[in-house]
């Protein structure tokens, strides 16, 4: 449920933005959403509808790009992707402790005019 | 700004923003980038901030504030009932004179943790975050406002209960305690890995429980370690004050090994 706060920081940053390119309407927001950032993507599609209703980013088409979780196997010395978030190495299957990535929550770009 | 991972904390170098790393037609083009400059009609801006990022730096304000103070903090999370304000509240009375500790409490309406809380001794102050379903950053500031800081050395923030929403929310604390209670389940750390994930320490709780509800340690240590293989683990249980020795032993040495690491800088 906290989709609706972490839309509506993003929702900050876009019109900040957009008021700063000095555009009027926004028509596409591009965002990076790691997969242990325990947010779910159709809910921030929800909290972004609900939010961006008269602002000049109402209607823009909200694109997420997953990032999957990455560790690094200290024993095998190389990452490995985590599908299940599972800090496993699937080759000798010690466990990690070390995340590189699938935290992240960024705003990438946007489309505006 | 940190283009990789979107973190909100300054890059090694700032990198400038480049449209193109390879050559293809727009005409022909298969697949979707974003270009850093007008394309068809409208224009694109290349942004790469973390979308929490007034929360990130906030909280690094908090723990810049609490660094210079000498005050280990901890940030104690769980779902509801696994029995977070009395562990809480047993750890301040068993660490006593040893560590002098304070306690922000979070909920969304009533103050009756901290009134709990308040039969510790300690100096506690409630946020009551109304529909909020976790702390912030600003909030723990608001909230320092009005707490006894004087000869403080151990902070403990007590989350609001719940597994999901307060592990995006960094909140300045040097230490992430997840408790788990032995009527939850042994699989929940697989339920909610996220949390389970940040956790510098797991607290396994209500071990005085462990028979009535056929808890299996083995299998539920194991889950924790698939999860989070370098986090501190304690058994505990506040309501018979096992295993809470070792838990309040480990608070002093990370705050004595914290203040000889500050005492340094």
């Amino acid at each position: 449920m906290h989709e609706l706060s972490i839309m509506q920081s993003a929702l900050i940053q876009v019109l900040e933005q957009t008021r700063q390119a000095k555009a009027t309407r926004v028509y596409s927001i591009r965002l990076r959403i790691g997969v242990l950032s325990g947010v779910v993507p159709e809910a921030l599609q929800f909290a972004f509808e609900a939010l961006a209703d008269g602002t000049p980013a109402k209607g823009a088409k909200l694109v997420i790009e997953d990032v999957l979780a990455r560790f690094w196997c200290a024993t095998c010395k190389r990452e490995f992707k985590a599908t299940r978030m599972f800090a496993e190495c699937p080759d000798c299957h010690h466990p990690s402790a070390e995340l590189r990535a699938g935290r992240e929550m960024e705003l990438t770009s946007m489309e505006v005019d | 700004m940190c283009k990789e991972c979107g973190c909100g904390l300054p890059g090694e170098n700032p990198v400038g923003i480049s449209a193109h790393h390879h050559v293809h037609s727009h005409e022909e083009a298969d697949h979707e980038h974003p270009h850093g400059t007008v394309v068809g009609k409208h224009r694109i801006l290349e942004v790469h901030r973390a979308i929490l990022e007034k929360n990130d730096r906030l909280a690094e304000r908090n723990r810049g504030f609490f660094h210079a103070r000498g005050l280990l903090v901890l940030n104690v999370l769980s779902s509801p009932g696994s029995g977070k304000t009395t562990f809480i509240r047993e750890t301040v009375r068993s660490l006593g004179k040893r560590l002098k500790t304070g306690v922000i409490v979070g909920d969304l309406a009533t103050d009756n943790d901290a009134q709990r809380l308040r039969e510790s001794g300690a100096p506690v102050v409630q946020i009551t975050t109304g529909t909020v379903c976790h702390l912030e950053a600003e909030m723990v500031a608001n909230a320092l406002k009005q707490l006894d800081m004087n000869g403080l050395e151990l902070l403990i923030i007590e989350n609001v209960g719940n597994l999901v929403c307060p592990a995006s929310y960094d909140l300045g604390e040097d230490l992430r305690v997840v408790l788990l209670s032995v009527t939850e389940g042994e699989d929940k750390p697989l339920k909610y890995p996220p949390i389970f994930q940040s956790a510098g320490v797991a607290v396994i709780s209500k071990t005085d429980l462990a028979t009535a509800c056929d808890y299996d340690r083995k299998t539920a240590l194991a889950n924790l370690r698939r999860l989070t293989p370098k986090a501190h683990v304690f058994e505990t249980s506040a309501k018979t004050g096992q295993g809470m020795d070792a838990w309040c032993e480990f608070l002093i040495q990370q705050h004595k090994k914290l203040k000889l690491e500050w005492g340094n800088r």
